[in-house]
This record gives C-alpha cells, sequence and structure tokens, in this order.
C-alpha cells in the first residue's frame, strides 16, 4: 500500500480524496457517514451572511448518454439555507469527532470588506482547518453579485482573496470559476491576494437540457428554468487543462492546487495529480454512487502507485505537467499509423466507417469467405487515432510510431512558407 | 411466466391454471429498462452483419439505435417497412441462426444483442399506442391482384400491393388468415391471438379483401383468377402430409403433428384437451419440436421424440432440442418406426435401430418398443399440386424466378410453396413483398405499353 497522505497549503491529509463544498457537505450527518466511509476531508457547504438564502424545489438535471450513463450533473442550488451558527456548532462537533479529518470552511458574502471579514473570523473560530472563498458559482448568488460574479473579475479575486488573509491565520483557499477566457487571471490575482492554494474548477456555466413538453429549461421550477452549474465527468477535460495551465505558468506554478471537476475513478485522480494538484475535491461522483467509492479511490490510486514503483503523491505529482506543452512545440515529424490487429477484430465495421466517411479514407473493408476483413492504407492514415477510439475491442486497433528518422522538430522550426527547415 | 414448464404437483393431470401458465408466452416480453440496456449495448455496425442474415434485411441498427434514442414508433416503422409481419417474426424466427447468430458481440463477449426481443417490443408498442396505420396507400392504380393463401406470403404480399395502390383479393381455404401464424406455430409463441391482431394490422391498410374458406380447385380454378385479375400471386403452402407407409397408421391416436397443433391453437380452453399419456413424435424438424414440448405441457407423462437420424441432423436448431429437451421430452435418434402397434387405437411403435455406414442409414437388426397412446408424425409436408397443372414443378415445389414469376406470365408465388426456399415465415414474408414489387413493376410496364 502506497502512501496516500497529502500536504496541501500546509494541511496534512491521511488521502488526497475531499468531499468538494456541496449538497453532500451540507451538514454534520453527511459529513460524518463521510468520514466514516474513509474521506479525508470535506469542504463544507458554503456558508454566507444571514439571514440564509431559500432554496427552490427541483434543483438537478443531468445530462445522459442514451442508456443510464450519467455525464454531468447541472444545479441550480444555492448556498447553505441553513443559519450560520447552525452551520458552526456542527462544524466544531464534527471537529472533535473527526479529529484526524480536515475540514475546509467555504463562504462568499456581497463585496463588501467588513462582511468577508467578519464572516472569515467566525468561521475561522468553528475550528476549521482553512478557509475556501466561493468565487465560482454561476447560478443564483452572482444575480446577487456574488460566486462568479466576483470571480469572473480578477480584482475582486485579489481583494476578497486579501480580506480574509488579513484576519485568519489558517490557509486560504481561493476557488476559481472556469466561465472566464483565462484561469490565469484569477490564479495570479489570487496569489497577489495571499492566497496559499488555488481550487478549482467550480461548476461550468450551462442549461443541461430542456424539457420538449414543457418547452422549459431543466430542472423546471413550475414550468421555468434557468441556467446552472454543470458538473460531473463531462466537465473534468475542462478542469485538466485549467489545472495544467497554472500548474506550468511561471507566475503561479508555485500555487497548491485543490483540483476539482469530474474526478470519479482512481484514474481521474492520477491524471490530475500528474498535472500537479496537490489534493483534490470529489462531488458529483458521490452524488451519482454515494460515499463507499471511496474505497476503490483510495485502492485503486495505491494500486497504481504500487505497479509504478511510487512510494508517495509528491512522487508522481506534477510528472505530466513538463509534457505539457503548447501546440508549437510538438513534433511535426513522428508519425503514427494504425494497426488492426485482425485476429482480435470482430468485423463492426465502426473503424471503417468513421475514418471513410468523417477522416482519411484510410481503412478498407474486403468482404472475405467468412466475413469481411478490414486493412488501414498507411499512406492515407494521418494518425489521428478515431479508428482506435471507436473500437469496442480492447488493444484490437494500436497506434504505432513509424520509425522515419527524421529529427523532432517544431513548427516554429519549419518555414510555414517554403516548407524548408530554418537554418539549413 | 411461460418460460418454465407447470409441472403436476400431485402426479396427476395438470390443472387448468398451470396449463394456461404453460402456454403462455415462452419469452415474456421485455420491460423499458431491458430494452433500453440491451438497445445500448448495439454496436450500431456499419454494413451489419445481422442485416444481410435477415431475409427480409431489416436495418436492425437503425431500429435498435432508434430504441436507444426513445423513438419507438420510428423503429416499429424501420422494421414493419422492410417486414410487415416483424411482430410474428420476433416471436417465432429462429433468430439463433439468423441475424443473432450474425452478431458480431458473438465474437469476444459470447453474447449476441436480443434482436428478436428489442423487435417484439418495438412492434408490440406500435400496435399498442397507434391507432393510425404507419403506412399510407400510393395513389390507386385500379388494378386488381389475387392472393391465393392468406398465409405470410400471401400477406405479406397483398400488404405491399395494397401500398403501393393496388386492390387485393385473398382467397384463404381455412376459416381464418393467418396461415401457419394462426394454425402451425407452437401456442407459446403467438400468445395472445397474436397471428389475429397482426392479420387485421396488415389488412388494416384497406384494399385488401380476405375471402375465408375459399380453396382453390373447389371454389375457383387457377385459370379463373388468371382471367378475371390483373394478377395472380399464389402462396399456397405445402398442406399435404408425408406418410409413414408403415403398418398400423391409420389406427386410432396416429395423427399429424400439425392437426394436433391446430387443435391446440383453436381451443379456447386447453384443459378441455385429453393430452394422452405416452406420446410419441416422429420427425427432426420444428414442427416435431413444437408437439412435443406442446404434449408435455398440455400434461402428457412420457413424450419421446423419434428421430431416423442423429443430432447433427436434425432440422431444428440447437436452441429447439434445447428447449425440448428442459421441457421434459425424451429425444430418441437414430429409431426408425417400422410398425405402429395396436388393436383399434395404438399401443406401442416399433423401432429399429439405425446407424450411419458410409454416409447411408442402415437398419441394425436391433428392435425396440416405446408404448404410445399417442403417435404425432412431423414428417414434412408437400405440395398439392393437382390445381397447378399449368405451372412448372421442380423438386416437387413451384419453380419462380428470382422475383417469384412462375413459368406462366402473371402468375407468381411464394413461400413454402416455391423452391428453393427454406420453410420460414421471414422467408414468406420476403418472397411475398418481392412478388409484390415485382407484380408492380410488371403492371406498370403494362400500361406504359397499352398508352
Amino acid at each position: 500500500m502506497a502512501d496516500l497522505r497529502c500536504v496541501i497549503a500546509g494541511i496534512e491529509s491521511i488521502n488526497p480524496f475531499w468531499l468538494a463544498s456541496a449538497p453532500p457537505t451540507d451538514k454534520q450527518y453527511n459529513v460524518e457517514r463521510a468520514f466514516a466511509a474513509g474521506w479525508g476531508g470535506v469542504v463544507w457547504k458554503t456558508l454566507g451572511v444571514d439571514p440564509p438564502v431559500v432554496n427552490v424545489s427541483s434543483r438537478y438535471g443531468v445530462h445522459k448518454d442514451t442508456g443510464r450513463g450519467i455525464l454531468g450533473i447541472n444545479n441550480i442550488e444555492l448556498i447553505s439555507d441553513r443559519p450560520l451558527d447552525v452551520n458552526l456548532r456542527e462544524i466544531e462537533q464534527v471537529r472533535k469527532n473527526w479529529p484526524d479529518r480536515i475540514i475546509i470552511g467555504s463562504m462568499m458574502a456581497p463585496v463588501e470588506e467588513e462582511l468577508w471579514k467578519e464572516l472569515a473570523i467566525k468561521i475561522a473560530g468553528s475550528g476549521v482547518h482553512g478557509i475556501e472563498l466561493n468565487l465560482g458559482c454561476p447560478h443564483g448568488m452572482c444575480e446577487r453579485g456574488m460566486g462568479s460574479a466576483i470571480g469572473q473579475v480578477p480584482e475582486l479575486v485579489e481583494n476578497t482573496t486579501r480580506w480574509v488573509r488579513e484576519v485568519v491565520d489558517i490557509p486560504v483557499f481561493t476557488k476559481l470559476t472556469p466561465n472566464t477566457t483565462d484561469i490565469l487571471l484569477p490564479a495570479e490575482a489570487a496569489l497577489k491576494g495571499g492566497a496559499h492554494a488555488v481550487a478549482l474548477i467550480n461548476t461550468v456555466n450551462s442549461i443541461i437540457g430542456v424539457d420538449l413538453d414543457v418547452m422549459a429549461p431543466t430542472p423546471v421550477v413550475d414550468g421555468k428554468g434557468t441556467h446552472g452549474g454543470y458538473c460531473g465527468s463531462a466537465v473534468k477535460p475542462i478542469a485538466l487543462h485549467m489545472v495544467a495551465e497554472i500548474a506550468r505558468a511561471v507566475e503561479t506554478r508555485d500555487l497548491d492546487i485543490s483540483a476539482i471537476g469530474g474526478i470519479t475513478t482512481w484514474r481521474d485522480a492520477a491524471e490530475f495529480i500528474a498535472l500537479g494538484a496537490n489534493a483534490l475535491q470529489v462531488c458529483t461522483a458521490v452524488m451519482l454512487y454515494g460515499f463507499k467509492i471511496i474505497e476503490d479511490l483510495n485502492e485503486g490510486l495505491s494500486d497504481f502507485m504500487d505497479a509504478k514503483g511510487y512510494k508517495s503523491i509528491e512522487d508522481f505529482r506534477g510528472l505530466a505537467t513538463k509534457n505539457t506543452v503548447n501546440w508549437n512545440d510538438l513534433n511535426m515529424n513522428y508519425d503514427l499509423k494504425a494497426v488492426i490487429d485482425k485476429d482480435k477484430c470482430i468485423e463492426c465495421g465502426l473503424c471503417h466507417i468513421v475514418c471513410e466517411d468523417t477522416s482519411h479514407q484510410a481503412i478498407t473493408i474486403k468482404p472475405t469467405e467468412t466475413g469481411r476483413e478490414f486493412t488501414v492504407v498507411d499512406a492515407d492514415c494521418v494518425g489521428c487515432n478515431l479508428c482506435a477510439h471507436v473500437c469496442p475491442v480492447p488493444d484490437c486497433i494500436t497506434m504505432e510510431p513509424v520509425d522515419n528518422g527524421l529529427p523532432y522538430q517544431t513548427w516554429p522550426e519549419i518555414s510555414p512558407i517554403s516548407g524548408e527547415v530554418r537554418g539549413e | 411466466m411461460g418460460e418454465h414448464l407447470q409441472a403436476s404437483l400431485t402426479g396427476g393431470a395438470l390443472s387448468k391454471d398451470a396449463i394456461d401458465a404453460n402456454f403462455e408466452d415462452l419469452h415474456p416480453p421485455l420491460n423499458a429498462q431491458q430494452v433500453n440496456s440491451w438497445a445500448n449495448r448495439c454496436l450500431f455496425c456499419y454494413d451489419a452483419p445481422c442485416i444481410t442474415a435477415c431475409p427480409t434485411a431489416i436495418d436492425i441498427p437503425r431500429f435498435i439505435r432508434q430504441i436507444a434514442t426513445d423513438n419507438i414508433t420510428g423503429a416499429a416503422k424501420t422494421i414493419l417497412s422492410a417486414n410487415i409481419m416483424g411482430g410474428t417474426c420476433a416471436r417465432a424466427c429462429p433468430t439463433e441462426i439468423l441475424c443473432e447468430q450474425q452478431c458480431v458481440l458473438n465474437t469476444g463477449e459470447h453474447e449476441p444483442i436480443e434482436i428478436g426481443a428489442l423487435q417484439r417490443y418495438a412492434v408490440d408498442y406500435l400496435m399498442d399506442t397507434t391507432n393510425t396505420h404507419p403506412f399510407v396507400r400510393g395513389p390507386k392504380t385500379g388494378k386488381t391482384i389475387a392472393v391465393i393463401g392468406a398465409g405470410p406470403a400471401g400477406l405479406a404480399c397483398a400488404h405491399e400491393l395494397a401500398r403501393l395502390g393496388h386492390d387485393v383479393v385473398v382467397f384463404e381455404a381455412k376459416a381464418k388468415a393467418g396461415g401457419l401464424n394462426e394454425y402451425g406455430l407452437a401456442a407459446y409463441k403467438m400468445a395472445g391471438d397474436y397471428a389475429a391482431k397482426e392479420t387485421k394490422f396488415i389488412t388494416d391498410i384497406g384494399g385488401i379483401t380476405v375471402k375465408a374458406g375459399k380453396s382453390l380447385g373447389d371454389d375457383f380454378s387457377l385459370s379463373d383468377l388468371r382471367d378475371k385479375y390483373d394478377a395472380v400471386f399464389i402462396g399456397i403452402g405445402l398442406t399435404k402430409m408425408r406418410k409413414l407407409g408403415i403398418a398400423g397408421e391409420a389406427l386410432a391416436g396416429v395423427s399429424n403433428a400439425l392437426d394436433f397443433i391446430e387443435t391446440i391453437r383453436q381451443t379456447s380452453d386447453l384443459s378441455t384437451l385429453d393430452p394422452g399419456r405416452d406420446i410419441v413424435v416422429i420427425g427432426g424438424g420444428n414442427t416435431a419440436i413444437d408437439a412435443a414440448v406442446q404434449a408435455k405441457r398440455l400434461g402428457a407423462k412420457n413424450v419421446t421424440l423419434a428421430y431416423r437420424r442423429g443430432l447433427a441432423q436434425m432440422g431444428e436448431t440447437k436452441w429447439e432440442q434445447d428447449l425440448a429437451a428442459t421441457n421434459g421430452v425424451m429425444i430418441k435418434h437414430w429409431a426408425n418406426p417400422v410398425e405402429i402397434i395396436g388393436e383399434n387405437s395404438v399401443k406401442s411403435v416399433r423401432f429399429e435401430q439405425i446407424n450411419l455406414q458410409d454416409g447411408k442409414l442402415c437398419g441394425t437388426g436391433d428392435y425396440f418398443h416405446i408404448c404410445a397412446d399417442r403417435v404425432y408424425k412431423a414428417l414434412g409436408q408437400t405440395l398439392v399440386t393437382d390445381e397447378l397443372t399449368a405451372l412448372k414443378v421442380e423438386n416437387g415445389k413451384l419453380k419462380v424466378g428470382s422475383d417469384g414469376l412462375t413459368s406462366v406470365a402473371g402468375i407468381y408465388a411464394g413461400g413454402d410453396c416455391i423452391a428453393p426456399g427454406e420453410d420460414l415465415t421471414v422467408q414468406a414474408v420476403a418472397d411475398g413483398k418481392t412478388a409484390a414489387i415485382a407484380i408492380d413493376k410488371m403492371l406498370a410496364i403494362d400500361k406504359m405499353l397499352e398508352s
């Protein structure tokens, strides 16, 4: 068993898996169930200035494939709708009951220095290990000048972070919204404001679907719908990119990162760590399966680390960051060809039709005595991988590099006009 | 549930409830959850092998995708536009040797998509939820075609002709339309009077008149129809039962398996039938299995299916053989009936053990008896040619071209009565539709020439 302990913003956790600030961390009952199941920490559901908000009935919509698979959830729930004091007393109690687990207090307030400071002090007083600034919710709260309305303006990110830093002596996490053009701008602002870590991503602004009978966006609230926050597997690629950008930019790479966004499996977790995340937050996956998935997250990550010889999270953290480059740094001479293992092929024809209809017409189909045979035309194959992705048989189509003897050459090294190599 | 045989709880006769349960759907329909799960397993193969394996070439990946995208009516239209008897075929087709055998998931996952069950779900959904017929007739052509036989071939032909704007008169010798769907398939494959329901659905398109109780020879001749109608389609099937040609065949208790099945299909309260005690079914095809399993499900104590050849030569599929075995039917291979013994009524059947020597069946001189108070013969049927002397016959069946045209202009044929051809509902439907399209084309050319 590999050592799954991790450190983020100076906080040591028994494992890198925390529950994100969301419905699963709304109250003591849920949080203690999560700790009993094995979660390393929680970010308590966002607390605001009293009086508490009121939530609507019908709060979640889902994006499904044509089967049972839920690709993502969209929610229109606001922050905690319970009085601040009730939440703080519960936090105190859970801290006593579970001394080895991490609790981070999430908060948001209107953009007024006093309000932020007062709230931060109160939350810190409950004994939390750190405070997370929710600058991300893209629905509801932003209409009241909070959430993403703050996160989308770097100066406000910097100010709110600084205000909290000035009044508490525990680590401060600034949670970023992905609903912005360049994630580095708010990340840099957080750093300037004194954040110990950034947490990202919050949900993606979205309309998840339309009820074609009611003719309104889902979830439908009495005949009307609104945009909400999209999360789950579907947003993982967006989160990976934003984490990688912060981890590799000179200006922000020293920030600790609490990665959030569709983490469902141990592999997802390993990918975020490989791109530089110090710790992880999970929400949608437990909303789909319950807290028990922590068992496979822990064990799967540990087994992966054992198999690769990584003794601790730090052993492989950020290893993929250095290989995350700009397009202009890719090797233009690298040449891949699809290879079909004809013994494994079940003759479904998907590789052929996707290549024929949508790509490079590089897979031929030929009738045989017993069925049909699919063959890659090397001259036409550009190594795009599409056939390998749609093939339903594991390892039937592999992408093999061609040894063409050519050097690593980037596009800027090749004259875009003559095609000749610069300097030769 | 029809899947499992209800046995006698007392050792005595089966109760009415047990018999009713035994004749419910052999495979209960899938529910919506099962359908979604199966439909999403389909890979949506390109130029899918399952389509090629279907005589009516239903676009299977398309209809399964339509199910997956929650367009069940659309799925049913895809099925029915290729095969108007998609409902019966979904129930009775030996999918294990057709579409499902070709499913690419047999390789790797060792389990094909349940195409038949999905097809049934879609077609049942349409028939249960839609009041309007899914197909519209083309502009009226003013032509009328005679169809002889309201079995799968005749009805499929009639439907396609009606769809193309022709009027059709279907002559059926029996009291009801449907052919073997109505009279010859095992009851548990066609539960809920499905054949009649489907016949109504098919003819509801309009322009089709079914004249039941009118038979070729007794009520009209082929030349009558050829003179009176613009074209004729023959879909009369094979109606002459093969005989054993051994002593005792005329004894009471000896009958044709198809007649036994017909009795079951046309009896509303099966508990009123005497199931018999010891049943011997002679034959090796699906009719033999249907008779044997139904005899057992009716409550017969001992049912033996005797076949002259071995396992590998039996006409029914492995699935059908397994069905017989799991229903308690004893299958006796290499048994050649030589005499039916009894006074007035049958008491036993005497068999000679057969073996295969250099590819030939040879008697061994080793004889044995099987007790029987009922003997059902399932030896296959042949074409009654008495009224078809004008047409060329080849290997005992009507000779037709690829479009179903017989040796006489304007007369087409399809289904079990033509050669070559497999005796399957789905093949008959394909034949009927092919002939209808050919008839339509012929009439269009005639019209062009006239003008």
